[in-house]
């Protein structure tokens, strides 16, 4: 359990978004007790898309929560922008979230007594920012919903809901954006336009960005494929085209 | 931040105001409160600064301390002659006041229900008389020959008098015929809160009032140039003994002084309800956010996820209380003008009509009903704000995910022990230690019903399971699956539906304790009647306990079958060491009739026995056990007893007894009839106790009944038992003004069930959908919701009425050395779980219909 500096992986904090060392996470106790993680050691390079595969019960979400300080690895550390995540208090972890990690949900997540704009600026006015009206409009062009700023998300179909919440994702320009199943709740048309967003804000804005799907053709968007089971990091493999995603996950299937 | 919870707060405006109406109800208590107190007051002020008007020097009797009923003793007329020589009087004016009973049309008492039939001699025919008269003349003259009386528009209004009808007046004698000569108000008022006010001429009024050749006021203006206080001093040294001069200013002062002593002990006591209202209130607010930010997991996260701080999300719970309690509070203000008419309506009901005129609508009612309102709500937001923050970001990611417990939950059942027993602590400790101050002992009490309360709450958590399991046996078997359901949901959540029933619970402690109180009250008061009345009648002002004029008394005597034991009384001073004067202490004095006494009343001789009573000389006493223990009295003892003019006897100890602490008949210190007249100016009776030649029967009752009601409209006639009833009858007036009051508090609770019971309808949409895709029809939709309010109602009166039951019996046990009796109302505490059934039924008709009127299809998808 006890970790000296010299244990940590050495990176540097100016090329390494996050960085995970020997990290594991058990749910439960006693007999009961499942390894949700066994020892995972990964690092993603500043304005990577990397894209977590692995089927249902793989620990791919975990891995995602523990990435992005939502929990608590058992073992292990979890570094973000050059500061070691799990030894961070709650105040500490919302200052950090605040100027480094931006989120995408699966069900979105907008506020829905706020308007596009307002759930677009919210991270800023969270944190005490001031709203930089030229960002915020360049978000809203990029996402196309210019027009519907002021619409509530309740008069926003699914395929725009998700759209307002990758530009709130990117509003705070995060060190690291993490998105849980972004396209999990959408038609696939739609996921399709997600995730060509999402491409676009990497390679427009450098946007380091860490997705978990279990859709070939989205992580096929990434520019590299984790592939995940039991709760261990079995491939990673560089962009690959959603034939070959899918027969790893076939293969992966059968072992 | 301020932002999201604004709009979260617009977004859910139903919620929003049904939880605002739990605050609103108990603002407008306490501004209605304070706006009818207020106008009350200067209702007041105004008619006596009116009064004086045109008076710059008042002279009256002067009272060596102020007694209850007690007027101030006459002074000779002469002083007036006197007064008018002196130099820089301008003009004087002769008054009398005193008591005359009206009666109406068909010659009975006119009721006032306990405001004052007011008597007063003008000085119409005096050319100064205008200069200081604040009458106004509706009708007709004023009253000037004998057999003339002028009365107020209110009276007459309301028992259809016209200037040149007959009305009977009782005064000291029989009640005898007056011609209506005229109609006259105070200034602009109608009518002085409910009272009967009669004007007669000066010398009427002697004669009536038997206080010929005497006055009780002068009032007098100045010569321009002369100030009040210049002729105070020159007047003064005229003055005879018991009689003061003060400006007009100063006796208008008095005058609503007087008042304000009254309508303060009103405006404490509406207070007191409106503070119940407000802390059963609280409960609400409790719940309701407890349970909205439950429902708001996600949202909470989400905040966090984007950097929200736990300070924001504190902050974002704390705002919309904020708002909700000042929005509510500020409509609460407003809505007490209204309520301040509907509590005149109540008082006026329960016989204290007050008088009104001109709302006032003070800083200080805005100020203190603003904050109060607002403060209570932001208190009850404190702990379901609390437990927001616990909300971890993660749950924005995980279905169903429950923010985890404090730190200190694991505390809790322990908490909530050390709470309930420091709550007992602080109120029997407030109830039995004697070395403290009044004030704090009441203060402690509070403070432990509030702790009890709120322990009891978080205790009955614990309850509900097996109180539901019991009550919902029924719901199951009339309702059926529906029933059975309902009873699991009530189950469910038992926090939940332990708070909701909480609430209901206060209402239902309080009044059930109110109820078993005033039962203890009314057993006891008839205990000590019995153990004290051996007369067949007595003889009562309607009320009971204002004393009378003792004129009936020599018309009973001429009756020969009948033996008569007035019984008088008056406040009055005892004086223990009476070189000094120091020591003086208070004592009901009676006066007895030493021959007749022993046989209306029965003494428990301690000392002495009914010799000693009935051979009572001029300087005797009777004492009663406790006052002569108290100040070291003993047979054959003197003390000194001091009358409200001043004047003093010296009393030897004849005898001491025992009387039922609780409700003694006779005063503490009892002389015979003749001392106690020579002391006390206008002496009055309690009671005219009767024995009749064969004990009290029907025939006698009715023949004495109509005796009274001939000469004496007014004074009633009591059995034994309608004597008891009498203040039964009292005590259960003033009960159902509880009652009244209190309801107040149960329909705050009833909100409180209805936004619990909404917000489980909102929350089990999926749920409910799911059901009636199954084949539950809306009326079984209906019955279950029906059926979790009716569980919830009953977990509260399950809990509510025992624990009113325990404090009263814990009072009782404090008063039990007072002869204070326990005794529980059953039919009242059936009455009472019947309420709490119809509350129940009453809070789902709403929420009810909500689940009813889902539409399947879309409560499926509803996520």
């Amino acid at each position: 359990m006890t970790q000296t500096l010299a244990d940590r992986p050495s990176f540097d904090a100016d090329t390494t978004a996050v960085a995970a060392h020997e990290v594991a996470r058990r749910f439960g106790e006693g007999d009961t007790a499942v390894d949700a993680l066994q020892g995972v050691e990964l690092s993603v390079p500043i304005g990577q898309f990397t894209a977590v595969m692995g089927p249902s019960g793989s620990g791919k979400s975990t891995l995602m929560h523990i990435l992005a300080g939502l929990d608590r690895p058992t073992t292990g550390t979890v570094t973000i922008a050059g500061h070691e995540v799990t030894a961070l208090g709650d105040r500490q972890l919302t200052l950090l979230r605040r100027e480094h990690v931006g989120f995408i949900f699966q069900f979105f997540n907008l506020l829905p007594m706020l308007t596009a704009e307002e759930n677009l600026t919210l991270p800023l006015r969270l944190a005490g920012d001031k709203v930089d009206d030229d960002w915020t409009q360049e978000l809203l062009e990029k996402v196309g919903l210019t027009d519907r700023r002021k619409h509530r998300p309740s008069e926003l179909s699914g395929g725009q809901q998700q759209r307002v919440a990758i530009a709130r994702a990117l509003v705070n320009r995060p060190t690291i954006l993490f998105a849980d199943e972004p396209t999990g709740n959408l038609d696939s048309r739609t996921g399709e336009d997600i995730l060509r967003l999402l491409r676009d804000s990497v390679d427009t804005y450098k946007q380091t960005t860490l997705m978990v799907t279990h859709e070939p053709r989205a992580a096929a968007m990434a520019d590299r494929i984790l592939f995940l089971a039991d709760g261990r990091i079995v491939r990673d493999v560089g962009r690959s085209s959603a034939t070959d995603v899918l027969a790893v996950m076939e293969e992966l299937a059968r072992t | 931040m301020l932002r999201v919870a604004l709009r979260g707060l617009l977004g859910r405006k139903l919620r929003a105001v049904l939880t605002a109406l739990a605050v609103i109800l108990g603002v407008a208590m306490i501004s209605g409160t304070f706006v009818l107190t207020d106008t009350i007051n200067k209702a007041f002020d105004s008619l006596f600064t009116d009064s004086y008007a045109g008076t710059d020097v008042v002279i009256t009797g002067a009272q060596a301390f102020e007694t209850d009923f007690g007027q101030p003793p006459p002074f000779e007329e002469s002083l007036f002659e006197e007064v008018q020589e002196v130099d820089g009087v301008d003009a004087a004016v002769r008054g009398i006041t005193d008591f005359a009973q009206l009666t109406d049309k068909d010659g009975g008492p006119i009721t006032t229900g306990g405001a004052p039939t007011l008597g007063f001699g003008l000085d119409a025919e005096n050319p100064a008389f205008e200069r200081f008269n604040p009458l106004v003349l509706v009708d007709g003259e004023w009253p000037v020959g004998a057999s003339e009386v002028a009365i107020d528009p209110g009276t007459a209004n309301d028992e259809g008098y016209v200037v040149g009808d007959t009305i009977g007046v009782r005064a000291r004698g029989p009640v005898e015929d007056f011609e209506i000569v005229g109609i006259a108000k105070f200034g602009s008022v109608d009518s002085i809160g409910g009272a009967t006010v009669a004007y007669f001429s000066i010398e009427e009024a002697q004669v009536l009032f038997e206080k010929d050749g005497r006055l009780d006021g002068i009032q007098i203006a100045a010569e321009a140039g002369t100030s009040a206080s210049e002729l105070i001093s020159r007047i003064e040294p005229i003055l005879p003994e018991q009689t003061e001069a003060v400006t007009g200013e100063e006796q208008a002062q008095e005058d609503s002084s007087d008042v304000e002593e009254f309508t303060s002990f009103i405006q404490y006591f509406l207070l007191a309800f409106g503070g119940i209202a407000l802390f059963v209130g609280a409960f609400v607010i409790f719940n309701t956010l407890s349970i909205t930010v439950a429902q708001r997991t996600r949202e909470f996260a989400t905040l966090r996820t984007l950097g929200g701080s736990r300070q924001q999300v504190l902050g974002s719970v704390i705002v919309e209380a904020f708002v909700i309690g000042f929005l509510a509070s500020v409509v609460g203000l407003f809505l007490g003008l209204l309520l301040a008419l509907g509590l005149n309506a109540v008082f006026v009901e329960f016989g204290i009509d007050l008088p009104t005129s001109g709302t006032v609508f003070a800083t200080r009612t805005i100020v203190v009903s603003l904050i109060v309102g607002t403060l209570v709500t932001v208190l009850a937001g404190i702990v379901p704000a609390l437990r927001a923050t616990r909300v971890a970001p993660i749950a924005a990611v995980r279905e169903g995910a429950t923010p985890p417990a404090g730190r200190f939950a694991k505390f809790a059942p322990l908490f909530t022990v050390l709470m309930v027993a420091a709550a007992l602590a602080l109120v029997l400790v407030g109830m039995f230690s004697n070395a403290l101050g009044t004030g704090l002992a009441l203060g402690l009490i509070g403070l432990g019903v509030v702790l009890l309360f709120v322990g009891v709450a978080l205790v009955s958590a614990r309850l509900v399971g097996p109180i539901a399991a019991v009550v919902g046996t029924v719901s199951v078997r009339i309702g059926g699956t529906p029933g059975r359901l309902a009873r699991d949901n009530a189950t469910r959540n038992p926090g939940r539906t332990a708070s909701t029933a909480a609430a209901l619970m206060i209402g239902l402690t309080l009044v059930t304790f109110v109820a078993v109180i005033a039962e203890g009250l009314t057993s006891s008061v008839r205990d000590a009647i019995d153990e004290q009345l051996s007369a067949d009648y007595a003889i009562v002002s309607e009320d009971g306990f204002t004393p009378f004029e003792p004129g009936v008394d020599s018309t009973l005597a001429s009756e020969e079958t009948l033996t008569v034991s007035p019984v008088r009384g008056e406040n009055a001073r005892a004086l223990i060491d009476s070189s000094t004067g120091q020591g003086a202490v208070d004592a009901q004095l009676t006066g007895i009739d030493p021959a007749t006494i022993t046989s209306a009343y029965a003494f428990a001789w301690d000392e002495g026995s009914d010799a000693t009573a009935a051979s009572l000389g001029e300087t005797d006493a009777v004492v009663e056990r406790n006052f002569a223990e108290d100040n070291g009295l003993r047979v054959g003892g003197t003390f000194q007893i001091q009358g409200p003019s001043g004047d003093q006897v010296e009393l030897t100890v004849a005898g001491i007894y025992d009387a039922p602490e609780f409700w003694g008949m006779l005063g503490e210190v009892s002389v015979p009839i003749d001392t106690f007249d020579g002391l006390i100016d206008g002496p009055r009776n309690l009671y005219t106790l009767l024995l009749a030649e064969g004990g009290a029967s029907e025939a006698t009752t009715m023949e004495l009944a109509q005796l009274l009601a001939v000469d004496f409209p007014g004074i009633e006639i009591d059995t034994q038992s309608d004597f008891k009833d009498r203040f039964e009858q009292n005590v259960s007036q003033f009960l159902n003004l509880l009652f009244v009051l209190l309801a107040l508090s149960v329909i705050v609770s009833l909100f409180g069930m209805v936004n619990t019971l909404i917000l489980s309808v909102f929350e089990r949409t999926r749920e409910l959908g799911m059901l009636r895709a199954v084949g539950m029809t809306r009326r079984q939709a209906r019955r279950m919701i029906r059926h979790e309010s009716v569980i919830t109602a009953l977990i509260g009166a399950a809990i509510g009425i025992p624990l009113g039951v325990g404090l009263a019996a814990i009072i009782t046990v404090r008063l039990s050395d007072q002869g204070f009796a326990f005794s529980v109302p059953w039919d009242k505490i059936v009455i009472f779980a019947i309420v709490a059934v119809i509350a129940g039924i009453l809070a789902a008709v709403f929420p009810a219909r909500r689940a009813a009127r889902l539409n399947v299809l879309r409560a499926l998808q509803y996520e």
